[in-house]
């Protein structure tokens, strides 16, 4: 089964078309590069893969459930971290782990389990009692991670998730990622580092609204005769009304 | 005399050292960039250099005036692009510009010059609110904005951060042509692959600077073997490659992955443990060390 599947999914404002018929579809287990310029209409199709938003027309199922009349399944069976909403600075490492778990529902033992494997994985023993303000901007964001999978989703969207750590915590956040995948997550993933790019299994490339290019990092490379995925970038990403 | 000059420049707040004995200098005219993640100090230095911030310890002159007793004299011949978008949302393009020309006694014709190619960018949307801007446009306005009064320095923290690689570059090629027009640009950057732009470069990690050299030099504190390393399952590969007796750290980087080894490390003793592991394709070749591969060795030096 796909992780993910649209078919000319559109969202309109006005007379604005922010997302134009987009159509792709996501393997389980795969980590999806989802890429375009600053106004290229990511945001607008992220919202509505989650369930956030009403498609002006189009189709799309997201872990197999329908994005306009599922939309509370689809919330249960993916996770969501962006670099700027993640977690509650004034709980501590342990209470922000409760409290996610319980909103999505899990038993109290189910908690306690998920909360030691995360500590333990993490090496987050000697700071669980600390306000997550407090940590090293890094270990926050692998916190964010191991929240966003707490419910074991089927499928997580990664909203620019290494935005300004420094490199070698973006590479262990990458290798979060990685394991992740390994273990059947699918991964949806934005990120302004075109060396990330690399890292995914396959790539799109928004512009105005539209998917104009979608292939392995390889492929990509190949048919626009560059050596890296930002020659890809500079290439395709310019569109017209991000200039 | 240099543009800008750090003497053992410390900050602190409560128990958190922000800055510790930072020094470095700038020299006229050039183009020079620090470089590090967020948390690293760099906003708390810039806001010293601007006038903005006491230091704890040491002593900083911008324009050979120094920060903490010459503020006025500074804060009139600087230029200052905060990391927080802090124009006038609900002034137009141009009210923005017109409202930072008066503050500073001047006018938009005045410096025209300095701002034409970026601003005749602008120019289309002079009567859209700032806070209707795309992300691209708001930061070429912002920087408009801090080149109105003709600064002798220019300070932008943070510039590129969150745009995408396309509009990283072109606000890159505005600075080279600023530069040429004389001026001293000091600008800080998350992203290691800007630091190749700059004439030099400081490494900041923790409050403490690391390094300072040009792009090239900078990279000779890279002292082992590095290898660029392929095989089929790049997840399996750097697993096995952490463990091997000759790594000393390896990382994933782009289509392929770095692997720092043990001095005097050869190739094929690479190729021998990957393919007694059952790597299928591998490719090991030697490379040199890159901005990013520098910086994460001095990081975990």
């Amino acid at each position: 089964m796909k992780a993910i599947i649209t078919n000319k999914l559109t969202k309109k404002f006005g007379d604005f078309t922010a997302t134009n018929e987009i159509t792709f579809s996501v393997d389980e287990g795969e980590i999806f590069g989802f890429l375009g310029a600053n106004g290229a209409g990511k945001t607008t199709a992220i919202r509505m893969l989650c369930g956030l938003l009403k498609p002006s027309s189009g189709e799309a199922t997201v872990a197999g459930f329908d994005v306009y009349r599922q939309t509370e399944k689809i919330k249960q069976n993916i996770g969501y971290m962006s670099q700027r909403f993640s977690l509650y600075h004034d709980l501590t490492v342990r209470e922000n782990i409760r409290f996610y778990g319980g909103i999505y529902g899990l038993r109290l033992s189910d908690i306690k389990r998920k909360t030691d494997e995360i500590l333990n994985t993490l090496a987050l023993q000697t700071v669980a009692d600390s306000l997550t303000i407090s940590l090293p901007l890094g270990w926050k964001q692998r916190l964010a991670f191991a929240v966003a999978l707490i419910h074991d989703p089927k499928v997580v969207f990664l909203d620019e998730p290494t935005g300004g750590v420094d490199p070698i915590t973006r590479r262990q956040f990458w290798d979060m990622i990685y394991e992740a995948a390994h273990n059947g997550t699918t991964i949806f993933v934005t990120t302004h580092y075109m060396d990330e790019a690399e890292y995914c299994n396959r790539v799109s490339i928004m512009v105005d609204g539209r998917i104009n290019a979608l292939d392995t990092p390889a492929g990509l490379k190949r048919t626009y005769n560059v050596d890296s995925m930002d020659g890809v970038f500079q290439i395709l990403a310019r569109g017209t009304s991000t200039k | 005399m240099n543009a800008i000059t750090i003497e053992t420049v410390s900050k602190s707040f409560g128990s958190v050292n922000a800055l510790q004995r930072v020094s470095f200098s700038v020299k006229p005219g050039e183009l020079f960039g620090l470089i590090g993640p967020d948390g690293a100090g760099k906003t708390t230095l810039f806001k010293i250099l601007v006038t903005l911030l006491l230091p704890d310890a040491g002593r900083a002159t911008v324009s050979g005036r120094d920060v903490v007793t010459d503020f006025r004299y500074l804060r009139q011949t600087i230029g200052y692009m905060p990391g927080r978008f802090s124009l006038y949302p609900d002034l137009t393009v141009r009210e923005n510009l017109d409202f930072f020309a008066t503050v500073f006694g001047t006018t938009i014709e005045a410096n025209y010059d300095l701002i034409r190619d970026i601003y005749e960018q602008l120019a289309l949307f002079g009567g859209r609110r700032a806070g209707k801007l795309s992300g691209g446009m708001k930061q070429k306005l912002a920087l408009c904005c801090c080149l109105i009064h003709k600064p002798d320095v220019l300070f932008l923290d943070e510039p590129t951060t969150g745009v995408d690689a396309v509009s990283r570059k072109e606000f890159w090629e505005m600075l080279k042509n600023l530069q040429k027009q004389g001026l001293t640009i000091l600008v800080s950057t998350p992203y290691m692959d800007e630091a190749g732009l700059c004439d030099r470069v400081a490494f900041i990690q923790a409050g403490k600077i690391m390094a300072v050299d040009t792009p090239t030099g900078i990279t000779t504190r890279f002292e082992k073997p590095l290898f660029s390393v392929r095989a089929t399952s790049t997840y399996r590969l750097i697993q096995d490659l952490r463990q091997a007796p000759f790594a000393d750290a390896c990382y994933a980087f782009g289509e392929s992955v770095h692997l720092t080894a043990r001095p005097g490390t050869g190739v094929l003793p690479v190729v021998d443990y990957l393919h007694s592991r059952n790597h299928e394709d591998v490719v090991v070749q030697p490379i040199m060390p890159g901005i990013e591969d520098t910086f994460m060795e001095l990081m975990t030096k």
